[in-house]
């Protein structure tokens, strides 16, 4: 046995490596190793030389900044960011009252605190998550809503823009993530009912598009529901969105599920272990760590869609960018508008994916 | 009784008779108030409405109609023109995926930076926004006398792109496609039947030949005599004449479908091109085969293998992703359900058209997609996704 690795000790040293490249190369080997990929690499940096100097130059140099400067977008050649100066209340905080404008800005923070300290392992156990979000929530919904304090009541229909964007995120997340969690251990429960009805009403929700579920609830419920069981439209439309997020986050959860050995809840049977007690402390805390990119990728895919319930009638961060240059002299800025509206949903989605990806690479460490 | 409590048979069929009983319940509950409600409007429940003429107009039809149609087929017009949507949507975002697929693998950096960057951009903006994007692009576009041209046969203004057609009537150009498809199906199956790989080549040839022929033939029979073979827009008075027009919310909607698909298909690609182990490529390299070759018979047909399955997943979401039509008033198959709600009153008959046709669309690409991946699917050979 010593010999043969010798041997082949031998052999790797009688061949000895050629020494490894400097990155630097690497990179040239890489950009113009022949001719093709020098061409190529050529005609790429034009481009992206040629993207990036367009881009800038309408952005920042032939740009128009203050909303004073309005008359001067006609001759500059760049963007008017004047509209996203004179508009950017209204697209940001819809129609909520002028002087209340803080509140609003100061509970959107509020979800987004608590969205990036959820994003820290220190929370990762339902004890210290369910409190953060159940705070944050209450926070937000106490600054939006008021009537407490000395802060006077603004009811939702005057909430809008990026507020209700992120109400609507918040409030889907919050009721779909147990709900989900319900839903893929009853798709998986031994009892034959409950994993039919479950697996039905999953199937079923999955192969519908979002828009027709927002509109069968806010279009169909007050049809079939009971008067004292509707509730606001809005909340109709969150009940909806919280159940088709849930379907689609309890297959994650069930994929999760499933890639735990068999022979983990057979332990836990063993020692004499309850249902819930295996299901909280064996198989949910496994599967949510196999899971995690997967049901994260489904919060930013969520936060994307709540740009569609613009279509069943809400003012949303949308809705509110068409009002933002609907009006007199802000006509001709629309791309800017979009651009803006854009950048928002782009800096947080971008954000929520990146660190999908970061958890992704960290938790394959050690992990067969 | 504390016994019975402690039998588990006994504790798990009381659970599931009280979930029966609640869902029905809740079914039960449904059923009477929406009964209350319809007595309330006056209403009748049932599908006799869909023999009703609609009297409302709507933005886009794939097909010929009136306001005069009945709800039948106003309803199969949406759909149709959602399936228009759908398709040349998935068609576009398939070819910008590829491309994108094998930019992000071709290693030069500078190169997949391009991929990554497009990827990036287009897959972190809803959807919806970016069709209400260039929705609002294509409506500023000038007017017709103004529009812009590429090569004076296709013109882009703000009522719409126009094409170049070519004067053959519509079922030859179906038949001499539907051809093809039977001709490409039929050969495949007649492979099996061949044991030297030569003689199939030969009778590859010949019926690609004569293949040809009688879709040239097809092509010919189907141009009406008289006309110029091709029909490029014009521009007369304030309008074009001739040509195809694809209407400002169908172009807005494909571009926006075609780009965000693409962004997703286009990683759904670069993860099959990485699935094909090394090995392969090296055992290739090894028997000297062309990196050509090596591309197309070997590395292509193994991803294409791997990736069917998310395909199909992208497929049917862009398909669903169809409906936010809605938000620039594009008469897909949703809108013209909720327009039929609002002025038809049958709220239940309609959503159940709706989810039952959003199924039948879904489950068809479903089973398509999965039966190609039986068919194709290589023994022996594990595919890691």
């Amino acid at each position: 046995m010593a010999r043969a690795s010798t041997t082949i000790e031998c052999a790797t040293n009688a061949r000895a490596a050629p020494p490894p490249l400097s990155t630097g190369q690497q990179m040239v080997r890489n950009l113009f190793g022949s001719v093709t990929d020098t061409v190529i690499t050529i005609i790429c940096a034009v481009v992206l030389v040629w993207l990036a100097y367009h881009v800038i130059d309408w952005a920042f140099i032939s740009s128009v900044w203050r909303a004073e400067d309005e008359p001067l977008c006609r001759e500059a050649s760049g963007a008017c960011w004047s509209v996203i100066d004179a508009r950017h209340r209204i697209i940001l905080f819809g129609l909520f009252p002028y002087e209340e404008h803080w509140r609003s800005a100061l509970a959107c923070l509020v979800i987004i605190v608590t969205v990036i300290a959820s994003c820290f392992s220190w929370f990762w156990t339902v004890k210290r998550l369910a409190p953060l979000w159940i705070t944050g929530f209450a926070l937000f919904y106490l600054l939006m809503h008021g009537g407490l304090f000395g802060l006077s009541v603004i009811t939702p229909e005057r909430w809008g823009g990026l507020a209700l964007t992120i109400f609507i995120f918040a409030s889907v997340s919050l009721i779909g993530m147990p709900l989900s969690v319900l839903l893929a251990l009853g798709r998986r429960s031994r009892l034959p009912v409950i994993a039919r009805l479950v697996g039905l009403l999953i199937d079923l929700v999955r192969s519908l598009p979002l828009l027709t579920i927002l509109f069968a609830a806010a279009v169909i419920t007050p049809f079939v529901m009971p008067g004292w069981l509707q509730g606001d439209k809005l909340y109709r439309v969150i009940a909806g969105f919280a159940l088709f997020f849930a379907c689609y986050q309890a297959e994650n959860i069930r994929a999760g599920l499933q890639s735990i050995s068999t022979g983990q809840d057979e332990a836990g049977l063993t020692l004499g272990m309850s249902y819930w007690h295996r299901v909280g402390y064996i198989q949910l805390p496994q599967a949510f760590r196999n899971a995690l990119p997967s049901i994260i990728n489904q919060f930013v895919i969520t936060f994307k869609e709540t740009s569609i319930v613009t279509i069943v009638g809400f003012f949303e961060v949308l809705a509110s960018g068409h009002a933002a240059y609907g009006t007199g002299e802000w006509t001709p800025h629309y791309i800017e508008v979009y651009v803006f509206i854009g950048l928002i949903y782009f800096i947080f989605v971008f954000l929520l994916s990146r660190y999908g990806a970061y958890l992704e690479k960290r938790l394959r460490v050690g992990h067969g | 009784m504390s016994s019975l409590t402690r039998n588990r048979k006994f504790r798990e069929a009381t659970l599931q008779a009280v979930v029966i009983s609640l869902v029905a319940t809740l079914l039960i509950v449904m059923v009477i108030n929406a009964r209350q409600s319809l007595s309330e409007q006056g209403m009748t429940s049932g599908f006799a409405f869909l023999q009703r003429s609609t009297g409302w107009d709507f933005s886009f039809s794939a097909l010929e109609y009136s306001i005069s149609d009945t709800y039948q087929r106003t309803l199969m017009i949406g759909m149709v023109n959602t399936l228009v949507l759908g398709f040349t949507g998935i068609f576009f975002a398939t070819l910008i995926g590829v491309v994108i697929g094998l930019i992000r693998n071709s290693g030069n950096t500078l190169f997949s930076l391009l991929g990554t960057i497009y990827v990036e951009v287009f897959r972190n903006v809803p959807l919806i926004l970016q069709a209400v994007f260039w929705y609002s692009i294509i409506i500023h576009l000038p007017r017709p006398k103004q529009a812009y041209s590429i090569g004076e046969s296709v013109f882009l203004s703000g009522r719409g792109f126009y094409f170049p057609v070519v004067n053959i009537s519509a079922t030859s150009v179906l038949s001499a496609f539907a051809l093809m498809v039977v001709l490409w199906i039929g050969l495949w199956v007649a492979r099996e039947q061949f044991t030297r790989v030569r003689s199939y080549i030969t009778f590859r040839r010949v019926a690609w030949i004569i293949g040809l022929c009688a879709i040239a033939a097809l092509i010919y029979r189907g141009h009406q005599p008289g006309t110029p073979w091709f029909n490029p827009p014009a521009l007369k008075g304030l309008n074009f004449r001739g040509g195809f027009r694809v209407p400002p919310e169908l172009s807005a909607l494909i571009i926006a479908i075609a780009l965000y698909g693409g962004a997703y298909i286009g990683e759904v690609v670069r993860a099959g091109l990485m699935s094909v182990p090394k090995g392969q490529i090296e055992a290739a390299t090894v028997l000297g085969i062309k990196s050509r070759h090596i591309f197309t018979r070997v590395r292509l047909p193994l991803a294409i293998r791997a990736v069917l399955p998310s395909l199909t997943n992208q497929y049917v979401q862009l398909m669903k992703a169809t409906t936010i039509g809605l938000a620039i008033g594009f008469s897909d198959f949703f809108m013209i359900v909720s327009t039929s709600i609002n002025q038809s009153g049958q709220t239940l008959e309609l959503i159940a058209i709706l989810m039952g046709g959003f199924l039948l669309i879904n489950l068809t690409i479903a089973f398509v997609m999965n039966t190609i991946n039986r068919q194709i699917a290589l023994k022996g050979y594990e595919v890691k996704s």
